[in-house]
């Protein structure tokens, strides 16, 4: 994996651009008969926090599963195009479970293992092979800190993880998504289950984590991604209509006018 | 129409009061008259058609119910296990089907055909296999017994790994897991309630057999030493002697008491068994 040089900090985003970590190009997604994304072609560099909006059944999902092969669970999807993670083509990838150890995905509903809470954060290092309990406990109270839920539940590691609220337990995903120490983190619309007030803590989280990996936030909060994303792309019905800096989207300096009427709300 | 469903509701209940109240009826006698508990749980002396000095000794038979049962468990959980994560996380259409017909279709031989397939079949095979004296012992029964008990407990643990969310299997698919990793290190341990009870329904299955048991057991009272021991369960006991007493005599009393003892341990059981499913036993 590799390890980003600290200088490559978060205030220069896209000049001078640093390598990409993801390159996408002419990616088309279908279920079935019917087309959910079309020719989509873009790349995320390394440090970036790289916004879709979009609304719904913009393609925004399937796009996130195709970067980690997480097709198996949708058995009519059908890939066409060029994926390449950290250079290699992910169909290349000889184990698709290494890759995935690459990848942190945060789901839209928090999916708190069945699970203790130490168990949840301690999973993905157990598969990486590590026993050693002391440094899974360091580990884990690192995970748990970073995703601003260690305060609320370190007196309490041994309990159930798909106990905890629904804000608590989307914590807890990050917080086990970090423990793959991920070179890019996904997260699909993040804060659809979780209250203002944590959505916030998450979101200072995350611009954090930005200096430590990439990002690709998926969200259907035209705000979420002005606050956090560099760059944003704009999905429609399977179209990506434009990818531009978020600032100035934002100030309205768009290619396509349908992307400023969705910034502000005229449809979606 | 409410009235019918509603009978036909409590109507378990009815039956359940009822079958405990009659053999309490005919095992009370006996209890407060011959009884003797201490005999009745240390001695192995089951002796109750003898002339002067009946004894009333269930140890043999407790012990034999217990280690034809044990050794059932020995053959049924990783058989029906492994068979309900095939089934249910590998398998798929056609085959899936298949296998779940053919499990259930398993549950449906009659007992007595097990039974004869151990005294027929299995005696000779432990008798050449092992070389020993006789083939119808705690192995046999055991065996027959575990295979018995395996179809109903693959369909328990199935529909309770079934009963795990997708998500869950998603979300550690996500993380890196490997198809066996996630099976391991999160399906089995959110299904742990589910499986529990499935190997205590057949843990009640063993105890409650009979026919199969008494065919396959050798039906000799004997504390087990090994699995090559013959031995006689509780139930085939009062399969094969109550048909002989005189109604109302000690012996009939005692088969009762016998009868008592297993509505409990059975009683017990599936209560365990409940109180797993429901999470009541969950840290």
């Amino acid at each position: 994996m590799p390890q980003a040089p600290p200088d490559a900090g978060p205030d220069a985003p896209s000049t001078p651009p640093a390598p990409p970590v993801l390159e996408v190009e002419n990616l088309s997604i279908r279920y079935g008969d019917v087309s959910a994304l079309r020719n989509v072609s873009l790349s995320v560099h390394e440090h970036e926090i790289f916004g879709i909006i979009g609304p719904a059944n913009s393609g925004k999902t399937s796009f996130l599963k195709t970067l980690n092969r997480m097709d198996r669970f949708e058995s009519h999807m059908r890939v066409e195009g060029h994926i390449r993670f950290l250079g290699r083509d992910v169909r290349a990838w000889r184990n698709v479970y290494a890759l995935r150890q690459h990848i942190g995905v945060v789901f839209p509903l928090p999916v708190g293992l069945p699970l203790s809470i130490y168990d949840n954060v301690a999973l993905s290092p157990r598969l990486r092979g590590v026993t050693d309990r002391r440094e899974l406990d360091v580990i884990v109270e690192r995970c748990l800190t970073r995703a601003a839920l260690w305060d609320e539940v370190k007196d309490r590691l041994d309990s159930l993880g798909s106990l905890l609220s629904g804000g608590q337990q989307q914590r807890l995903t990050i917080a086990r998504a970090l423990s793959q120490d991920p070179a890019l983190l996904l997260l699909d619309e993040f804060s659809i289950a979780v209250d203002p007030v944590t959505t916030m803590r998450i979101e200072d989280v995350l611009k954090e984590l930005r200096k430590e990996m990439t990002i690709i936030m998926v969200t259907n909060l035209v705000q979420q991604a002005r606050r956090l994303a560099d760059r944003t792309a704009f999905f429609l019905t399977g179209d990506c209509v434009e990818i531009g800096r978020t600032d100035d989207l934002f100030e309205g300096k768009v290619k396509d006018p349908r992307t400023y009427d969705y910034i502000l709300g005229r449809f979606g | 129409m409410q009235g019918i469903m509603y009978l036909g509701g409590i109507s378990a209940i009815i039956f359940i009061i009822g079958i405990f109240v009659f053999i309490a009826k005919e095992g009370l006698p006996f209890l407060f008259g011959a009884f003797d508990l201490k005999e009745f749980f240390t001695s192995p002396r089951w002796i109750p058609t003898s002339e002067n000095n009946p004894t009333y000794g269930a140890l043999a038979l407790i012990l034999g119910t217990a280690s034809v049962t044990g050794m059932a468990m020995i053959v049924a959980i990783p058989f029906s296990l492994g068979a309900a994560i095939f089934i249910g996380e590998f398998a798929t259409g056609k085959t899936r089907e298949t296998l779940k017909i053919l499990i259930e279709l398993l549950a449906a031989i009659p007992s007595v055909v097990w039974g004869f397939i151990g005294l027929t079949i299995m005696n000779g095979l432990i008798i050449k296999l092992f070389n020993v004296p006789i083939g119808l012992n705690v192995l046999n029964a055991g065996i027959i017994l575990g295979l018995m008990a395996a179809p109903i407990m693959t369909t328990i643990a199935e529909d309770s790994l079934k009963a795990v969310p997708d998500k869950y299997r998603e979300a550690a698919e996500a993380m890196g897991a490997t198809r066996w990793q996630t099976i391991r290190r999160v399906v089995l341990p959110a299904a742990k309630n589910g499986l529990v009870s499935a190997v205590l329904l057949g843990v009640g299955r063993g105890f409650g057999e009979t026919m199969a048991v008494l065919m396959a057991s050798g039906h000799s009272i004997n504390i087990p030493h090994s699995v090559f021991d013959s031995v006689r369960a509780l139930t085939a006991t009062i399969a094969a002697e109550l048909g002989e007493t005189a109604v109302g005599s000690p012996h009939y009393g005692a088969l009762f008491t016998l009868g008592i003892l297993l509505f409990i341990i059975t009683f017990l059981i599936n209560l365990t068994a409940d109180l797993v499913v429901r999470g009541i036993r969950k840290k």
